[in-house]
């Protein structure tokens, strides 16, 4: 391939790809994101390939391998076009059925569609089921028709056209313009208005200057970035090099999370594939712009997410916090002007740009505009990522979308933010999802981690967990940090351990207000949130276990007690076989009973259960 | 190892200091962990000094000093698992395998370790074996998968 010159050629190879695409009667495609291969997905995929070859089908249907299409509780997910028929959970075994019965017979296999678990309806369309019908995939929806690693399949999508728009009709001045009048806020938690930060680097007094994204996902929970990444990374590059261009930069990073090989290898594809077209590199499309990218791995360390910590590690030093009396827009790496934003915020931008703000402007509410995709998990039915109009109440999300709790449970709670966010009780479930209302209520919307907990979760722990992670996580620069965080956490294991004293809520309160008001970067400036959030909304939960030396969700160990309901056990055995402390004891075939001296609360017995004997007091 | 194999890493990424991680991950990827040797070489050859090295290898939770097991096993504690029961997988393994996490069997077989988030959390609870993700994993399924993953 030679490299394209002009827009004229990048139109003129589109033509060609298209036509050479339409060839085909039909496609065929599978999802291979990280969910689905982890659920045999490639070995579908693999199968699909041979039954296509050995029933000659090659030249009429079109086999893609996708990116992830969010919707990972059912997959495999494959979906064959013409008709969007959508099959769910395939395995390979499927393969050859679907092949004779829907490829060449044309007709459905019922068991494969997709079943709703409340109603029993079955869904033909992908789009009809309701965890689709209920989104606006501006950015997630493109995912589908891509495999990642073919340039073409992007740029039959369109991809690359917004690029040619900014540099053959835009000026910098005017790009900026339009993403300040689209209201893009930076989607990595912050909500900071990526316009007014361009503009920033833009007018900094410097020669070089520095493009970068943010691929450092690191709230535990979140994988909405990843998704974008492996599923489709030009549109990430053509984010970016829009960026450059508008700000003036001529070279870009993509920090990226070292636990994601997926998007490393689909990433480094994409560069290399937009290098060899002309698409990065010098005099992009015979504009006479000149920008290059390259990624930079992290290697798991969570406050290297910050920016500035970020910036030192790009410059090969350890990915600590530095203080930021000049902001990195003006001050960054190797001490050029450097901009950074997060994968979605990057994503948004070539479809502001070929769509137009005022378009854009009309997803969303007064002071929130677009689209923002969350990962959904944890007690949910319908676990994935989903993309919404911002301002979408919680309620929706979990209960429309999400199909509610599983097992006919109760809801208790919603996590978002990560852990720097908090969690928002059932009484504040019609909070529109956007920065503005979650940050009222002592949570952020952080990078868009939804963590559903249902009565089963105790709180108390929750809050443990993260301050846990946190001080792991504190890289110990600042001593109100490391010592605050580690503090919290004693505190709180002593309360699950039923070892809390009454003193110990007020002192939490102190401790979370120092180490927030005296620690140099967001890490410790928020990480008493999940403290302070559970305090305010579940305070009873902290006084049960400091009070009563009770555990209500029945979680912390040191409070519970596992018995044999005696008129349900049937004496079976299984879980005296597996009980790894010996601690269950009785006659096989007669209701056996608990060693509560030796046994360790691990659980197993409950699990291994078939008639729900096992009871948690 | 070999001296032909750092330098391979050192020209991929153009001998620039600035590349430092990146070349540290390679050796991490390959060796299973950061031989003193090497890093000593790469000090040498980037101007580096060896302190800033083995400050990176410490800070950072994917590099490592001590080589790993044969077998990596990796243990999500992201959010989303641990509401979903992460917490009892990792106790079955460390009593498994009588290790706590980023410790190494005696018999070099296995090493258990967390990670933060392998963001795959509608799989959750979620294991990494050897670079294979094993999704919605229970105590109950701890025996096959370390049997399936020691063949």
């Amino acid at each position: 391939m030679h490299r394209l010159t002009s827009v004229e050629e990048l139109e003129k190879i589109r033509k060609i790809t298209l036509e050479e695409k339409s060839k085909k009667s039909s496609c065929l495609t599978v999802c291979l994101g990280t969910g689905c291969q982890a659920y045999a997905g490639q070995r579908v995929y693999e199968t699909l390939k041979k039954e296509i070859t050995s029933h000659n089908l090659t030249a009429e249907i079109e086999l893609k391998a996708t990116g992830c299409r969010g919707f990972c509780e059912q997959g495999p997910i494959l979906v064959l076009y013409p008709g969007e028929i959508c099959y769910c959970r395939v395995q390979p075994e499927n393969v050859p059925d679907i092949i004779k019965t829907t490829v060449i017979e044309n007709r459905i296999i019922e068991d494969l569609l997709y079943q709703d678990p409340v109603t029993g309806q079955r869904f033909i369309k992908e789009s009809e089921i309701p965890f689709y019908r209920n989104q606006s995939r501006i950015i997630l929806g493109a995912n589908r028709f891509i495999n990642p690693q073919d340039l073409g399949d992007y740029l039959a999508q369109g991809g690359y056209r917004a690029l040619a728009k900014t540099l053959e009709e835009m000026t910098p001045e005017q790009v900026i313009a339009e993403i300040e009048k689209a209201n893009l806020r930076g989607r990595g938690g912050g909500g900071f208005p990526a316009g007014l930060k361009w503009e920033t680097t833009r007018r900094a007094p410097a020669k070089k200057k520095y493009v970068i994204v943010n691929a450092d996902e690191g709230d535990p929970g979140a994988y909405m970035d990843r998704s974008l990444l492996e599923g489709n990374p030009h549109l990430i590059l053509e984010g970016l090099s829009i960026g450059a261009y508008a700000i003036g930069a001529d070279e870009g990073f993509i920090y990226l999370r070292q636990e994601y090989p997926l998007p490393l290898e689909n990433l480094s594809i994409a560069i290399k594939q937009a290098e060899e077209y002309g698409l990065l590199g010098t005099n992009i499309l015979g504009t006479g712009f000149n920008f290059s990218v390259k990624i930079k791995r992290g290697a798991g360390a969570f406050v290297s997410g910050e920016s500035s910590a970020l910036m030192s590690a790009i410059e090969g030093k350890i990915g600590e916090p530095r203080p930021k009396h000049i902001n990195t827009a003006l001050s960054g790496i190797n001490g050029k002007p450097s901009n950074l934003n997060n994968v979605e915020t990057w994503a948004n931008v070539p479809i502001i740009i070929e769509k137009g703000a005022e378009w854009y402007t009309h997803i969303g509410n007064a002071t929130n505009k677009g689209t923002k995709i969350f990962s959904l998990v944890g007690k949910v039915n319908n676990t994935g990522l989903i993309e919404v109009p911002m301002g979408i109440p919680l309620k929706k999300i979990i209960f429309d979308l999400g199909g509610g709790i599983p097992g006919g449970k109760k809801f208790k709670a919603v996590q978002t933010g990560g852990p720097s966010g908090g969690c928002l009780p059932q009484h504040h479930l019609d909070t529109p999802v956007d920065f503005d209302h979650l940050h009222e209520l002592g949570s952020m919307m952080g990078s868009g981690g939804m963590i559903v907990m249902d009565e089963e979760t105790c709180m108390v722990d929750v809050a443990k967990y993260f301050m846990h992670f946190l001080k792991d996580e504190s890289c110990g620069k600042c001593v109100s940090c490391r010592e605050g965080t580690r503090k919290m956490y004693e505190i709180l294991e002593a309360i699950t351990l039923g070892q809390g004293k009454e003193e110990d809520i007020p002192l939490l309160e102190e401790l979370a207000w120092v180490t927030s008001n005296t620690s140099l970067c967001a890490l410790g400036r928020t990480a008493s949130n999940p403290v302070l959030s559970t305090l305010k909304y579940f305070r009873d939960e902290y006084e049960a276990h400091i009070r009563e030396k009770r555990c209500p969700a029945k979680v912390c160990k040191a409070l519970i007690q596992y018995t044999i309901d005696q008129e349900k056990c049937n004496g079976c055995g299984r879980c005296r076989n597996l009980c790894p402390q010996k601690a269950i004891e009785g006659e096989k075939g007669s209701p056996l009973t608990i060693n509560a001296q030796s046994c360790i609360r691990c659980g197993i017995c409950r699990e291994a259960c078939r008639f729900e004997a096992v009871i948690v007091r | 190892m070999k001296e032909k194999e750092l330098e391979n890493i050192i020209n991929k990424y153009r001998a620039d200091p600035t590349e430092i991680m990146n070349m540290l991950l390679d050796i991490q990827e390959k060796e299973k962990f950061l031989p003193k040797t090497a890093l000593s070489y790469l000090s040498g050859k980037l101007g580096l000094p060896l302190t800033r090295l083995y400050q990176m290898a410490t800070f950072y939770e994917a590099l490592s000093l001590t080589p790993s097991g044969r077998n990596q096993i990796h243990v999500c504690t992201g959010t989303a698992c641990h509401v979903r029961g992460a917490d009892g997988i990792l106790n079955k393994l460390e009593q498994k395998l009588s290790i706590k996490p980023g410790q190494v069997t005696p018999d070099q077989k296995f090493s258990l370790k967390t990670v933060n988030c392998l963001g795959a959390c509608a799989l959750g609870p979620v294991l990494l074996v050897n670079g294979e993700y094993y999704g919605h994993m229970s105590a109950l399924k701890i025996d096959s998968m370390l049997q399936r993953s020691s063949e």
